[in-house]
């Protein structure tokens, strides 16, 4: 037990690394903060793309939203990271993973805006043209915050785990809260770092996990 | 244009780096296969425990869900790959892949299972108690049918999800599709190679995207 409280909750290497782990952690907020709100609003454009096409466009929305839900992120951080320089475009890791995250999540959110939008009634649309809304004041009046209201679970679901695939930074050398604990742990010989980053990470994400999990739950229930 | 042949395309290239890149490719396989197997046995397995209501293994179930719901993927990985062994626990790359992304789909298949159970009216328990069927009857003939039906939609997207990150096998050098094709790339100065990895990639999961777009229309249809 000793031997392994040393080993996995070792004060003095915790101590020693701290800062590192906090700078880490900064990075790793600032990634999400980053790629969030660019997400959401890439993937609301495809979603808007979709209601407003005509149906060959909409089925080149659908065939292009499952393109990138197929499409495992690493390997589209990989291409951007490493392929790109073959053309002399050699982006910063940060501007790489922000592209990542933004282009693999615009599959997911676009996804779910559309099924929320799709969800809304016909009649929602007539009524709103019936009192002289344009097509577009209508979209952003009267079914987007319905739509959005409807999906909610999943837009809260997907959200975290774009915030947990932010660790994936760590694989092009970019120093968020994962990759700063491996160098903690060379540079200690412990693994106390790689202990102390998942509980940062936990205590960071569980309350969120919580309520999306609250959320799905109540969803489950409507459906039963 | 000539660029992007000879960079993305280049034959020659992609002939060499095909046979290995082809067996990553069944290393993928083998370890998704394992993850579905792990994630949604292990999740049902824990959602039966928990609807024995046992005040011991209860919270224990919890606490597992949660930190396996809420911690990223890679970094259970890499703690599993690197920080277990400090307590003797020495894993291949393949069962820290395979370990690590089972546990994260159990929880999730845990979780959703016990809400689509929980999710079925009362009265189903009471009447098949007043029917004399024992607590495992009940489950087994009553609840599970209807309550699998309605998990199945969330278990696809999540185990669809959670598989994708077979491709995270590279940070603890698994050689799967994508280690493969990436060794290639450094050798040939040039990445052609991970472009057959997305293909294969994309072979494998496209149908799994559009199977699941199918399965969660049909669910909406005979919901409603």
């Amino acid at each position: 037990m000793e031997l392994f409280l040393q080993n996995f909750a070792n004060i003095d290497s915790l101590l020693k690394v701290w800062p590192l782990l906090l700078q880490g952690l900064s990075l790793t907020l600032l990634l999400s903060v980053v790629a969030l709100p660019l997400g959401l609003l890439s993937g609301l454009m495809v979603a808007m793309a979709y209601s407003f096409g005509n149906s060959p466009v909409r089925r080149l929305i659908i065939m292009l939203i499952d393109l990138l839900r197929s499409f495992p992120v690493l390997v589209l951080l990989v291409l951007i990271y490493y392929s790109l320089p073959f053309f002399g475009l050699a982006l910063p890791g940060f501007a790489a993973v922000v592209l990542a995250l933004v282009i693999n999540n615009t599959g997911y959110y676009g996804e779910i805006f559309r099924a929320g939008i799709e969800s809304v009634p016909r009649s929602q649309h007539e009524a709103a043209a019936a009192l002289g809304f344009h097509r577009g004041s209508a979209m952003i009046y009267v079914i987007l915050p319905q739509a959005v209201r409807r999906v909610i679970a999943p837009l809260a679901s997907n959200s975290l785990e774009l915030v947990k695939m932010t660790s994936l930074a760590s694989l092009v050398a970019l120093p968020e809260l994962l990759r700063s604990a491996r160098v903690a742990q060379e540079q200690t010989y412990n693994p106390t770092p790689l202990t102390a980053a998942a509980v940062i990470f936990f205590v960071l994400l569980w309350p969120f996990s919580r309520w999306v999990s609250q959320m799905e739950k109540k969803a489950i229930k409507e459906r039963a | 244009m000539d660029q992007i042949v000879e960079n993305y395309f280049n034959l020659a290239v992609m002939a060499e780096a095909l046979p290995s890149v082809f067996a990553g490719f069944l290393v993928t396989i083998q370890v998704a296969l394992c993850v579905i197997v792990i994630g949604i046995g292990v999740g049902l397995a824990l959602a039966l425990l928990r609807s024995l209501e046992n005040p011991v293994l209860d919270p224990m179930i919890t606490i597992y869900i949660e930190v396996f719901r809420t911690l990223p993927q890679l970094v259970i990985m890499i703690f599993v790959y690197f920080a277990l062994p400090y307590a003797g626990i020495r894993l291949s790359p393949f069962f820290a892949v395979a370990i690590a992304l089972g546990a994260v789909l159990s929880a999730f298949a845990a979780e959703i299972f016990w809400a689509a159970i929980n999710a079925l009216p009362k009265g189903q328990w009471e009447a098949s108690s007043a029917l004399s069927m024992s607590h495992w009857q009940c489950l087994k003939w009553i609840i599970l049918p209807q309550a699998v039906r309605l998990a199945t939609p969330l278990i696809t997207n999540r185990a669809i999800a959670i598989t994708k990150g077979t491709a995270l096998g590279v940070a603890v050098s698994l050689q799967e599709t994508l280690g493969s094709a990436q060794s290639i790339m450094a050798i040939k100065a040039n990445p052609s190679p991970l472009t057959l990895a997305a293909g294969f990639y994309l072979l494998f999961f496209i149908p799994l995207v559009a199977a699941s777009r199918k399965i969660e229309k049909r669910m909406a249809q005979t919901t409603s």
